[in-house]
């Protein structure tokens, strides 16, 4: 049954996949065409369709394929990308165990005193609302002085966006539990604590893997902007911030590191899903 | 009072208000005396909102009383609790999804600090005690609502406390089983000589169960009459039993004069 899900989904991908880039290649075709407006008329299409701003499909995937000079080497181009998105996701692993650690000790915090709720909860939105390119370089200057790496500057920033979605999520999981189960623990004179562990942190996973996916993929974003805006040089956002800065010369290259963020940020989805089929395995079993 | 170390459960001028002491304050129960005696059966029965579930619950100390004292096994209700003398039981059977049915029994023992070994011979004998032996492995959601209560009710029971507290146990279940399960509760409290205390709005259950039925009149709710029950051995004929029926009827009779005096 579950491999008929995934397979399910992997042909639904494939088909969005073919899908996108019909119409892609099908709006460059219309363009050409028409010399860049709707068919039959002369209002100008939205979007240029020429090769600088939409590069045909396969010379994007060519470019994935192509060899690279970096330094005194010479790879191709897959492998180049592969090699900062390692780097890349160091630190967004690093930035996402923060970040769940950092979240969801809020939230037990907000659970165990109301006061902390009503005192955090707000100040923890507004940190959303905060541009992360203003925090970047207090962050990685700070982290700096400290004598730290940048790596962890730029996780610190990744920790950022990945603690939120854990912290309230978190707080609802952890206030999920029916009264009744409530008053069962109660009723077994059981401290707090064992509350906590035994019913609130198992009864609050339906409610943090959703959370844990969309930090997993925030924690990506979140060290590609820290990246750029440290000016490390490595990382995908170093190549990123590199090809963008050829972009019209060599438009390719630029959708060739988007495409390897993309992916980078699938892999780290597919990791929180693979953990949560593995943990919830046995109440999906019995689903039926 | 001197007495109160024999009895098992002693409600005494217990009144109790929900509200911070305002206009829309509600008095849910107001001056209850019961006493119930070691191994006794007892019903509590009333219309919706008489307050036979705030009265478990301060037996429970789930709740505490506004005025009075309850006193459970000599001590007060709240060291009943923290010794855990009693076990509870409700409506639902309040199953973890994520635990087997063993580990389910199993909970209030893990939280005593059982071992392991103690652990698992006590909710296998338990599951003997609830027939359900071959399902210690299943999961909550594998198993129909009789099941899962009587799971709850093996549970409840695991650390062998001399008090059990349940609230309208049986009440989602469908007439059949619901008879069936209250045969089974019978046979348990006969082998475990556990003291019950029993929630209920159904009249045979309560007139089939008890040794005495205490009904209730709502708003305040109060003890408006105690009705003693003689049926000797319980079986399936009992509830044909023109005894059953002089029982029932004198249930019934109760309850319409406490919904008459309204």
């Amino acid at each position: 049954m579950a491999n008929k899900r995934m397979l399910r989904t992997a042909v639904t991908m494939a088909v969005a996949v073919v899908v996108l880039v019909a119409l892609w290649e099908g709006y460059k075709w219309v363009g050409d065409q028409t010399g860049g407006t709707w068919p039959g008329t002369t209002v100008d299409l939205p979007v240029t369709s020429n090769d600088i701003t939409m590069p045909h499909v396969g010379d994007i995937a060519g470019e994935l394929f192509d060899d690279i000079r970096a330094g005194r080497q010479t790879m191709p181009m897959t492998l180049y990308l592969a090699k900062k998105a390692a780097v890349t996701f160091l630190e967004a692993t690093i930035g996402f165990t923060l970040g769940v650690v950092v979240g969801m000790g809020l939230a037990v915090l907000m659970l165990r005193w109301r006061f902390a709720e009503r005192g955090l909860l707000p100040w923890i939105n507004v940190s959303q609302t905060v541009p992360l390119i203003a925090l970047a370089p207090i962050v990685v200057t700070w982290a700096r002085l400290q004598g730290y790496p940048d790596m962890f500057g730029i996780a610190l920033i990744s920790t950022y966006l990945t603690f939120f979605p854990v912290a309230v999520s978190g707080l609802r999981g952890l206030q999920s539990p029916d009264v009744d189960h409530v008053e069962l623990m109660r009723s077994y004179a059981a401290p707090w604590w064992a509350t906590l562990v035994k019913l609130r942190l198992p009864a609050a996973r339906a409610y943090l893997f959703p959370a844990f996916k969309l930090a997993a993929t925030l924690s990506v974003v979140g060290a590609i902007v820290g990246e750029i805006s440290i000016g490390t040089k490595t990382g995908l956002g170093r190549a990123i911030l590199d090809f963008a800065q050829r972009y019209a010369v060599w438009p390719e290259r630029l959708y060739a590191s988007v495409i390897a963020a993309s992916a980078l940020g699938l892999f780290v989805f597919g990791l929180v899903n693979g953990a949560e089929w593995l943990v919830m395995r046995r109440s999906r079993q019995v689903a039926g | 009072m001197n007495a109160t170390s024999d009895i098992a459960v002693v409600v005494d001028g217990v009144h109790k208000v929900f509200g911070g002491g305002g206009a829309d304050d509600v008095t849910a129960l107001a001056g209850i005396d019961l006493a119930v005696a070691p191994g006794e059966f007892v019903s509590l029965i009333g219309p919706s909102g008489c307050g036979k579930s705030t009265l478990l619950r301060l037996i429970g100390d789930l709740l505490e009383p506004t005025a009075g004292t309850v006193t459970v096994f000599a001590k007060p209700a709240h060291q009943a609790r923290l010794d855990q003398d009693y076990g509870m039981v409700f409506q639902h059977p309040g199953l973890f999804d994520w635990r087997s049915v063993a580990a389910n029994i199993e909970l209030p023992l893990e939280l005593h600090d059982w071992s392991k070994a103690d652990r698992s011979a006590r909710s296998a004998a338990m599951l003997e005690l609830v027939r359900l032996e071959e399902f210690g492995g299943h999961y909550p959601r594998q198993l129909s609502g009789g099941m899962q209560q009587r799971v709850s009710i093996a549970r409840a029971l695991s650390f062998e406390p001399r008090l059990l507290l349940m609230d309208e146990p049986f009440g989602a279940l469908d007439e059949m089983t619901r008879e069936h399960m209250q045969g089974e509760l019978l046979r348990i409290w006969r082998e475990t000589e556990t003291t019950v205390v029993f929630v209920t709005h159904s009249i045979p259950e309560a007139t089939f169960l008890s040794n005495r039925v205490v009904v209730l009149s709502p708003r305040p709710g109060r003890i408006s009459s105690v009705v003693e029950v003689d049926l000797g051995d319980r079986t399936d004929d009992t509830r044909e039993d023109p005894e059953f029926f002089r029982v029932a009827t004198e249930v019934r009779e109760a309850l319409r004069a406490v919904e008459a005096g309204e």
